[in-house]
């Protein structure tokens, strides 16, 4: 029997641009045409780790992926490959590009299901192992204790940029009902959007990571804060609570068990502070999102001054496999310190810009060179801005540092969102500088003085550097703006706010130097 | 009148609870002509949530996605984050500006489109992006801005 054939079609934010829907139909009609609509599915699946391509497709069993398609390509790919079993080379992504591109040799866990399954179908997830660590923990009766156990010796730590340990973090939360579990998504670090990768490529993977951390810490309920710019995650989001809840994996009673666990969807509205965690919820509260002062922590005094446990999406999609495979298979990714695997958004002047997941601790040069296909154009590299706006830049010496949390440290960078945007000879490092110093103006809250009047000085120096009306002075006021920033400001916005400006300073001095007018020199 | 009667209508599809604010705002805010949240609403949803006005407004005045002053029937948020910036949102801010002859927060006399910036839209991919209401629009060049500009505006004239 011929085995029957598919087409695994990335539907993302990225391919709803480039018309994939168009093209969707066009498949249709083409397939129709052949009268093959039964014999070939057309599966939407999320991200399939190529990007800049267009609208990609995948024809399987025979694993060749084509990208740039149009309508008009739909019928010749039908007629070609799928009929005739000649590949349409014009379109055709090669394995080379493919295999040295973004979708390179990876260590996916937490992006498994992605770009592999149907992400609107729970039959399809459930297939892929979705909801098999929940019917682990109660088929075999694990206690809440023992999951947050588990959790605890895999080393798993938050992936929203902190890298606090996860375990730890559940096992802190005061014994006080009700309890609250929060899933940060809202991905505002300029640079990144690893979590709306997963949010659309593999909801329920979320959805049963927030089940089992509800289950550890006693929360019998659960919030999705999504930011209000992320439109399909919040469409896929709410389709697959729905979807569980009908079939018995969210509510009262979770597979006719005592364990009670119910999800809401907060949209965001537009504030980068609220992805810090006292903000949030304050924002799902209704009110404004301004940080409030710690301690308390939240899970101490969180939603409704209950006890409150703040996770980031990636941290919450890597508990699932955790409680499946056992904390020793998921030490054995990963650095001693940090295990695991972590998400990467590599951006700006690369062959290959895109989503990767690899071991933590890779160093920057393979995730460059080998991921994303080394610098664009054959273009030098010149430095990196690692961890978004709130991140570090890093130049040439920076290139064979570990990326994980501990390493990054001894460069004063930061492995934060994930975020590498990689920059040619030909940038200018001050106006980048500024493009993020604009971005702290805006997003400060405006609640504490240090950084509501820090980032408008910061900009302001930055404004005369570029005008040609600097003073000598101006560095050094820069970083003592920061410094104050860092030790004053209530919470890590603009307590953040040095890392992009000492590293800019410190890497790439002579280039803010060459603004300053010449009498100022002498 | 018919306004507030709609604003009723969608404020009722949530428990009265300041939990729901968010929500309530960017339901009455999408269902306005002009794209906005109107004093009225604002005393209407206070009203219905049991908040002093006064808190409705301070919520809403924090977000960036909320506005309080009438905008255009279709809303140009253009990317301004250091990957969109590398790859030259800027000059295409400028192109915008020249346009439609409006700053950045600014609505054309024909009230077709508001003006704004994003700190982030997160499709950095497809940098420089833009979004036109629930529209993403990437790897941006002048002539393709200048395209989907005519492309919004011509179906704007057809309702």
């Amino acid at each position: 029997m011929e085995s029957r054939r598919q087409i695994l079609l990335a539907v993302n934010e990225e391919t709803q641009l480039a018309g994939v829907r168009e093209v969707e139909r066009a498949l249709r009609e083409a397939l129709a045409a052949q009268g093959l609509t039964e014999e070939v599915g057309i599966v939407e699946t999320g991200d399939l780790g190529i990007t800049g391509r267009g609208v990609v497709l995948r024809v399987q069993p025979d694993d060749v992926l084509y990208g740039d398609v149009t309508t008009a390509d739909a019928a010749e790919i039908v007629n070609e490959h799928v009929v005739g079993n000649r590949t349409v080379e014009r379109l055709r992504i090669h394995p080379e590009e493919e295999k040295e591109g973004v979708q390179g040799v990876q260590t996916r866990i937490v992006l498994w299901n992605c770009g592999v399954i149907d992400p609107d179908s729970l039959q399809e997830a459930i297939a892929s192992g979705a909801y098999e660590a929940l019917a682990k923990v109660v088929e075999e009766r694990i206690s809440r204790e023992e999951v947050i156990d588990i959790v605890t010796r895999s080393g798993l730590r938050g992936r929203g940029g902190a890298g606090f340990p996860t375990g730890r973090k559940w096992s802190l939360t005061a014994d006080r009902e009700p309890k609250y579990i929060v899933c940060n998504a809202d991905e505002g670090e300029p640079g990144t959007f690893k979590d709306r990768l997963i949010l659309e490529g593999d909801p329920h993977r979320l959805i049963e990571g927030m089940i089992l951390a509800g289950y550890a810490v006693g929360a019998q309920k659960g919030y999705i804060y999504i930011r209000g710019e992320y439109g399909l995650s919040i469409e896929r989001m709410q389709k697959s609570i729905d979807d569980a809840r009908e079939a018995g994996l969210l509510g009262d009673h979770i597979l006719e068990t005592d364990i009670s666990f119910d999800l809401e969807i907060r949209k965001g509205a537009g504030a980068y502070v609220c992805g810090e965690e006292t903000a949030m919820i304050e924002s799902i509260e209704g009110k404004r999102g301004f940080p409030r002062r710690k301690p308390p922590y939240p899970g101490g005094s969180g939603l409704w001054e209950q006890p409150t446990v703040v996770n980031n999406v990636e941290t919450l999609a890597n508990v699932p496999p955790i409680v499946l495979l056992g904390p020793e298979w998921f030490k054995s990714y990963g650095t001693a310190t940090c295990p695991g695997t972590k998400a990467f958004i590599i951006l700006g002047h690369v062959v290959y810009p895109g989503l990767i997941e690899v071991s933590m601790g890779t160093r920057l040069r393979t995730i460059i060179d080998v991921h994303a296909g080394g610098v664009s154009n054959g273009g030098r590299f010149k430095g990196a801005l690692l961890g978004g706006a709130a991140g570090a830049f890093v130049d040439e010496s920076g290139l064979d540092v570990a990326m994980d949390f501990d390493s990054l440290q001894e460069y004063a960078a930061v492995l934060g969102s994930g975020s590498i945007l990689v920059l040619d000879g030909d940038t200018s490092i001050p106006e980048l500088l500024h493009g993020i110093l604009r971005f702290f103006r805006h997003e400060s809250c405006g609640q504490c003085a240090p950084c509501r009047a820090g980032t408008r000085a910061l900009l302001q120096i930055s404004e005369r550097l570029l005008a040609g009306q600097g003073l000598a002075t101006d560095l050094d006021l820069m970083t003592e703006v920061v410094e104050t920033m860092q030790t004053r400001s209530l919470c890590p916005l603009g307590q953040s706010v040095i890392l992009p400006v000492t590293s800019a300073l410190r890497a790439f001095r002579s280039e803010f130097e060459a603004l300053l007018p010449s009498a100022t020199h002498a | 009148m018919g306004e507030q009667t709609s604003v009723r209508t969608i404020l009722e599809k949530y428990e009265p609870s300041g939990e729901y604010l968010l929500d309530m705002l960017h339901d009455v805010q999408e269902a306005d002509a002009q794209n906005h949240l109107s004093r009225e609403a604002l005393r209407e949803v206070a009203d219905y949530v049991g908040l002093p006005p006064s808190s409705v407004i301070s919520s809403a005045t924090f977000y960036s996605m909320f506005s309080l002053t009438p905008r255009g029937r279709h809303i140009i948020r253009i990317c301004e984050s250091p990957p969109c910036q590398l790859v030259g949102a800027e000059s295409l801010l400028d192109v915008l500006i020249e346009t439609l002859g409006v700053e950045v927060g600014g609505t054309t006399e024909d009230g077709v489109f508001t003006l704004e910036t994003s700190s982030c839209l997160g499709v950095c991919g497809v940098a420089p992006a833009m979004m036109i209401d629930e529209e993403l629009y990437g790897n941006l060049t002048k002539e393709r801005l200048l395209e989907t500009l005519e492309s919004v505006r011509g179906e704007d004239d057809g309702v």
